[in-house]
């Protein structure tokens, strides 16, 4: 359902016209749009803002981890589009246990590494990336450094 | 003698000298020590003869991890954290953090603070293109532009120096404003160099733009088109040498870039060349918004009056029990900062740095994440030099201007 403090924002109307059962959430805070996205749907509501509203570019893909909150994950867009000069920041909230969702790269190619290194440094599995493997990281490295039970000092044994 | 007469070997040889049929390819690994990857990039080219079939990056060498460290340090102290991600630009990225904080503060920023911030942040725009446009051209054979550009890039350097006490690591920026008052006879410093810097610029382009040797290496190398560039995740001086206009000092202006005149110079051939004359044009522009912020330099305060988060001056230190209480606090505990998260943009030397920063309502981030420039250019390396000649690698990737600090972070 999209909240009524965004009914005057133009780009998160269009998106409840696309799909109705898209947001789940969001808020204006800092005069910046954030729409909170069902994971499920996080593919076809990207290409519908590339392709029909004008969001050409993805600036970052993202997460944050709420460790020990459920749903753990968020894993965090920034589209922008150039032609309106506009952003807006997409949210998919994933649960710790099996943290899944569809990859963006059939919508950018530029998510490829983005994706990759959320992959990486979270561990946060994409359904259908090209290439998913660790890009920061040595590739036999156990752990995913970003989350918040990783320890930020002491050796490993 | 005896190993070559061993008929087995001979058979080898033999085999080896024969006219091979069908496509042979070759991996050659460039990297991570090549000297013009800048840094530790390394590229697993497959060739066909010298033609690049395929191009893989691979990056890392340099993570250090900072968007974890980010975590335990308080804000104001992780301002120091990012110098070191791209450590030719030091000022946009602090200045880049900074902003990100101050809008999650909805603190006010007096203007004196502002208009130094973008002198400074122009400065290092100067110090950033000295180095890539030395380092490009010593890569493509210019030795001499080297020595000129660090020539210049010194005088820079010192006027850090003069400001903040460092050279290269200032940050001279901090949450609220500055880290320490402009220093006396910054002025003077300033100008002697921005009167001179522009007949700088005349001798590279005397040294490059009519060369015909570099326009022979340069034109027509690197092209890519600007629709692939926006969906790989290109920004800044690459988009603009092919044809967008797109700054965020003009599109999202920050710290009164609004108030400030100047050009966004864009070009249409989309090569190396193309790249090369817009960053040549942006350091005359950044010289024009140097003088112009040095000349209307406000007068005032150049730090924010915000107890709870600027440290007070020492006179008052010495003389009010109430400045000496948050001075302790600040520097023990830090500040909090509401909750909230914020995607802060700006225009760094090499285009858009973002900073995602996200706190919990304490005194230390929760998550800063930052989208770096050099990051989404050099995803575009596959494309650039895919189906063109090895020798123009070397070309292509020099005019992406990436640092590798700053991708790996």
């Amino acid at each position: 359902m999209l909240p009524d403090s965004l009914r005057q924002q133009a780009t998160a109307l269009a998106v409840e016209a696309f799909d109705g059962d898209a947001i789940t959430g969001g808020n204006s805070d800092h005069n910046e749009l954030t729409l909170e996205i069902a994971p499920a749907k996080i593919a076809s509501v990207c290409g519908f803002l590339k392709f029909d509203q004008g969001f050409v570019r993805l600036s970052t893909v993202t997460a944050v981890d709420r460790y020990p909150a459920e749903p753990r994950f968020e894993v965090v867009y920034h589209l922008h589009s150039v032609e309106h000069n506009q952003r807006v920041r997409l949210k998919c909230r994933l649960i710790g246990t099996e943290p899944v969702i569809d990859s963006v790269t059939s919508v950018w190619r530029g998510a490829n590494w983005y994706e990759r290194e959320v992959f990486d440094l979270f561990g946060i599995q994409f359904r259908n990336h090209p290439n998913l493997k660790r890009i920061m990281m040595p590739d036999d490295w156990e752990g995913h450094p970003l989350r918040k039970d990783y320890p930020v000092t002491g050796s490993r044994v | 003698m005896g190993d070559h007469a061993n008929p087995e070997h001979m058979a080898a040889v033999a085999e080896e000298e024969k006219p091979q049929t069908g496509p042979r390819r070759m991996v050659l690994n460039m990297g991570p020590q090549h000297p013009s990857t800048h840094g530790v990039l390394r590229l697993v080219l497959e060739l066909d003869g010298e033609i690049i079939m395929k191009c893989e990056p691979e990056l890392g060498y340099l993570h250090t991890g900072i968007e974890k460290e980010f975590e335990v340090k308080n804000y104001q102290q992780a301002v120091t954290l990012t110098d070191r991600v791209d450590y030719l630009a030091p000022l946009s990225n602090n200045l880049g953090y900074c902003l990100a904080v101050e809008k999650l503060l909805g603190l006010e920023i007096p203007p004196k603070a502002q208009w130094m911030r973008v002198m400074l942040t122009e400065l290092t725009r100067l110090n950033s293109h000295l180095v890539w446009l030395g380092t490009h051209a010593l890569d493509i054979g210019a030795m001499s532009v080297f020595l000129y550009c660090f020539r210049e890039r010194e005088d820079i350097l010192r006027i850090f120096e003069m400001f903040s006490g460092q050279r290269m690591m200032t940050s001279y920026f901090r949450i609220g404003g500055l880290a320490l008052e402009p220093p006396r006879g910054w002025h003077e410093r300033v100008k002697k160099f921005i009167d001179t810097f522009p007949s700088r610029v005349d001798e590279y382009e005397n040294l490059l733009t009519g060369n015909r040797i570099w326009m022979g290496r340069t034109q027509g190398v690197g092209r890519i088109s600007l629709e692939d560039m926006l969906d790989l995740g290109v920004t800044g001086p690459m988009l603009r040498a092919a044809g967008l206009k797109i700054d965020a000092r003009k599109d999202e202006p920050y710290s009164s870039y609004e108030k400030f005149d100047f050009e966004v110079p864009v070009r249409t051939e989309n090569d190396v060349f193309a790249r090369y004359l817009v960053r040549l044009e942006e350091m005359r522009q950044s010289t024009r918004i140097v003088r112009q912020a040095m000349d209307g330099m406000p007068e005032g305060p150049w730090k924010a009056d915000d107890q709870h988060v600027v440290l007070p001056d020492r006179e008052k230190m010495k003389t009010q029990m109430e400045a000496l209480i948050y001075h302790f606090k600040i520097v023990t505990e830090g500040f909090r900062v509401p909750a909230g998260e914020v995607y802060q943009v700006i225009e760094s030397p090499r285009g858009e740095l973002g900073f995602y920063a996200v706190s919990d309502g304490t005194a230390k981030p929760y998550r800063v994440h930052m989208r770096t420039p050099s990051f989404g250019n050099l995803q575009a390396t596959s494309a650039m030099v895919e189906g063109t000649l090895i020798a123009d690698v070397i070309a292509a990737i020099g005019s992406m201007d990436f640092v590798l600090g700053d991708t790996d972070r």
